[in-house]
This record gives C-alpha cells, sequence and structure tokens, in this order.
C-alpha cells in the first residue's frame, strides 16, 4: 500500500524533500510503528526528529493526525485508518502549535 | 590577501559574514537553516573550510551540520548522543534528584589539529567527542563523575558551554558548565577534576567555596600561556595563572562584575575584554550604554571602549559565546547582541561599527582568519 506522509517545513527542508511530503509503500496491516519506521529508514535525516530514536517515544511538540483523529497517544501498533492505508487520506506529522 | 569569515548562530538562523583584512566591506550570507535555532557554528583550525554547526529546535531536536567547503554547502552528520551510564541523577530545582536529559548541543569546539576531531559540550552537562567529523558521538562519562549529582541547573539550563584546548599539550582540556563551575583533563576528556578554588559565590550557592556548583559563564585563554585563565562568572571575573589550580578576582573598577562573553587580544596576553551586564535581574548594560571594557593589565584596571556603540538606550544583552577575536596584524574583535546587531572593531576595541544590526538574537560569534 502506498501512504502519504505529509511533514513539517522544517522536517521537508531538513531532509531535502520536495513537495508536502513523502510517499512510503508499505504491507498490511499497516500501523502507525510500520509507517513511522519506513519514514525513518527512508529518510534517515529525519531520524531523532519526530520521535526518540532509542525509546521510540514521540517528542513533546510533534502531533500524528489522521483523518481527523489525533494518534499521537495510541500505541504504534494501532492500524492507520483505511483512508489512509488506500492513499486517500494522509498521515500527519505536525508540529505542535507553541506560543501566543 | 588576508580575509575574515565570522560565523553567526542566531535563534532563527545562521549567518556567515566575509570581509578582507581592512574588515571594512562585508558580504552576508544567510539565513542558513532558517528558523532553526543555531547555537553555535566553529571552525577546524586544521581545516579553515570544515565548519560544525550545532542546529536545534524545540519541536524537532538537535542536528549537527557539517561544511567542507566553508559553509557554501552543509550535510547533517550525527545526532545521536547517548548518556553513558545509565539513569545517574544530577540535583533539580527542588532538591531532589533527576536523570540526565539531554536537551541540546551549546558549543563545539574542533581539535586544532585534526579536522574530524571535534568536542561537543551539551545541555544537561556532558562533554562528548566525535572521531569521525560529527558522523558519530561517544560521552566521557568521567566527567559527570566529578560529584555530579551535585550539579544543578541555573534559569538557563544546565549547559557545558566553554571547551578550550591547551595549545602546548592538546590532552589538557578545560571546560566550565553552568551551574556545575570549571574542570580540567589532562587525558583528552577520560577524567576529570574541578578547577574552583578561589571562587566565591556567596549569593549562589550555601557554600561559597565549594569544589562544584559554581555558575561560570566563560573561561577564555591565550594560546601562547594556556596556564593563565581568564574567567567571567555569574559575578566576578577572575584569573587564574596556574590553570585553575587557584582564582583571583580581577573585577577592579568594572561597572558591574556581573557578564556573559569574556576573551583575550589575539597578541597581548595580558589584554583582556569583557561586556558588562547591569545583574542577573537585569540582564542588559548598566545605565543603557553599551560598553566594553579592556583591561591592558590582566585584569583589575580597565577602560571602558565606547566609541561607535550605543551609548543611551540600549538594553540589549551579550551571550557568552557571542564575542570572538581575529589574529591579524591588529587584532579585531567582535561581538553579537541579542537585539541582532553583530559588531565589529579593527582596532583592538578602540571603535567599533556594527557590520548588521538587524539579525535575529545573537548566541554565538566565532571569526576565522584566512591567510
Amino acid at each position: 500500500m502506498r501512504i502519504h506522509v505529509v511533514l513539517p517545513y522544517h522536517l521537508r527542508t531538513l531532509a531535502r524533500i520536495v513537495g508536502d511530503g513523502v510517499d512510503l509503500d508499505l504491507a498490511e496491516p499497516v500501523t502507525l510503528g510500520q509507517t513511522l519506521a519506513a519514514l525513518e529508514r527512508e529518510h534517515p535525516a529525519l531520524r531523532g526528529t519526530f520521535r526518540d530514536p532509542q525509546t521510540l517515544q514521540r517528542r513533546a511538540f510533534i502531533r500524528y493526525f489522521a483523518c481527523k483523529e489525533d494518534l499521537s497517544h495510541e500505541p504504534l501498533d494501532t492500524p492507520l485508518p483505511e483512508a489512509v492505508v488506500r492513499g486517500e487520506e494522509p498521515l500527519l506529522v505536525i508540529g505542535a502549535m507553541a506560543g501566543g | 590577501m588576508s580575509r575574515v569569515r565570522v560565523l553567526v548562530g542566531t535563534k532563527k538562523g545562521a549567518f556567515i559574514l566575509s570581509a578582507d583584512g581592512q574588515r571594512q566591506d562585508w558580504k552576508v550570507s544567510g539565513p542558513h537553516f532558517a528558523g532553526w535555532e543555531m547555537f553555535h557554528l566553529k571552525g577546524s583550525p586544521a581545516d579553515p573550510n570544515r565548519i560544525y554547526a550545532s542546529q536545534t529546535s524545540g519541536w524537532f531536536g538537535q542536528q549537527i551540520q557539517r561544511s567542507n567547503d566553508g559553509g557554501e554547502t552543509w550535510e547533517q552528520v550525527g545526532n545521536d548522543f547517548q548518556y553513558e551510564g545509565g539513569t545517574t541523577t544530577h540535583q533539580w530545582y527542588d532538591g531532589t534528584q533527576h536523570p540526565w536529559e539531554f536537551k541540546r548541543i551549546w558549543h563545539l569546539e574542533p581539535s586544532l589539529t585534526d579536522p574530524d576531531l571535534v568536542y561537543a559540550g551539551a545541555e544537561d552537562a556532558a562533554f562528548f567527542k566525535s572521531t569521525d567529523g560529527g558522523k558519530t558521538w561517544a560521552e566521557s562519562p568521567g566527567l559527570r563523575q566529578v560529584k555530579g549529582r551535585l550539579w544543578q541547573p541555573g534559569a538557563g539550563g544546565m549547559g557545558l558551554h566553554t571547551i578550550l584546548i591547551d595549545p602546548k599539550n592538546p590532552q589538557r582540556l578545560f571546560i566550565a558548565i553552568s551551574a556545575a563551575g570549571a574542570f580540567r583533563s589532562e587525558d583528552g576528556g577520560d577524567t576529570w577534576a574541578p578547577i574552583n578554588r578561589g571562587l566565591k559565590s556567596r549569593y549562589e550557592i550555601p557554600d561559597p567555596d565549594a569544589d562544584v556548583g559554581h555558575c561560570v559563564h566563560r573561561i577564555a585563554l591565550h594560546p601562547s600561556r594556556p596556564d593563565t585563565l581568564f574567567m567571567q562568572k555569574h559575578w566576578n571575573v577572575l584569573r587564574s595563572d596556574n590553570a585553575g589550580d587557584f582564582w583571583q578576582d580581577v573585577s577592579g573598577n568594572l561597572p558591574s562584575d556581573f557578564g556573559f562573553p569574556i576573551d583575550v587580544h589575539a597578541h597581548e596576553p595580558e589584554t583582556i575584554y569583557v561586556i558588562p551586564i547591569k545583574s542577573d535581574s537585569e540582564h542588559f548594560p548598566p545605565d543603557g550604554n553599551l560598553r566594553v571594557y579592556r583591561s591592558r593589565t590582566g585584569g583589575n584596571e580597565w577602560e571602558a571602549l565606547t566609541r561607535g556603540l550605543p551609548q543611551e538606550h540600549c538594553y540589549v544583552n551579550v551571550f557568552r559565546d557571542a564575542m570572538a577575536v581575529d589574529t591579524l596584524d591588529e587584532c579585531g574583535i567582535y561581538f553579537g547582541t541579542t537585539g541582532g546587531q553583530v559588531y565589529c572593531s579593527s582596532d583592538s576595541g578602540d571603535s567599533w561599527r556594527p557590520i548588521v544590526r538587524d539579525l535575529p538574537a545573537v548566541y554565538s560569534v566565532e571569526v576565522q582568519t584566512l591567510r
């Protein structure tokens, strides 16, 4: 399955990604953790930027959204929504709002 | 023809300022890494085209960037900074013990002779070393074994912000940490000893003469006399003539002995510079006048340098890593402010002019003299 992951501006420039994000080819069942691991594997420049490379704990000001749902607090084996798996909706990696 | 290249780290990117030896006409390049906090950039003395940069973000963590062409292009290198020894702890604000947590790299110090050897100072305070040009990093845990459980962060965090290499004996290193103090290694960073005798921290720690816990803001040395160290502490300007074994106060007639940076003239080992700040409660120059103070006697007797600097309504700060000197015949002095100005003096501090006025808040200034 081809999953589209939308990335924040600073991560796109860091990893020299053109467009709003990347496409990842993954085998079903597609989980949040599998997608994030593929993102780090195919774009090593992103390793450590959205989660700790050792503990895999999400960085404090990063969020994972999909289909209007916040997956940030879900376990890594959570399946991604069907619309994301079908490529109709993206998985959004978001730099959380901060400041006033 | 000699040239200078000034490496400026700011709150929102890095800038490279270049000029010939006259230091009058400047070319400004940047922002590099726009939007990221650039804590520090420093070139390798062994290969000036090799520059290391600490790129960091509250959202996306730490990156180390490296250039091999004098800052024209950059490549991302290693960002995996792991503390050795698991869950050791230090003192927390509430008096409890708190695990060490990596936050960012405050300072990068390339070796004097090997472009691939570089040291890094971290927050939470730790000493890291890379022997492969920044691709991989290993902590030297011996530093945190020097009463590390008693160290505690100041308001600005617990950062290892100063790394000095003795050019006569590169195995001898000096480092400084806020708020733990100054330390010396004789074996390239494997083991360390505190060098804080003579420091008085009456308003900062309960035992003003303690081995560790002092809030050292910056230390500096002249390459020809590496046993003489100069220090800007939280309060007090001090010197040591025995490699840190003992320090004496040389604040003399300064209008305030609080401040952050301190540096030494490139050709006069007893000529030193500080930028007094009113107090720890008011981080701006006394009376709103931006003055660099110079001592030609290694301290105690200071003169204000004001020509070309704002002498009214100036309420900027100058951070600890934001002053540097070049090594041209007429020594150049540089500093950057939280107001985004980078000032240059091409006559040892007698007069100043801004190179740029409106950068983001300046975190660090380093200069490379290119011949």
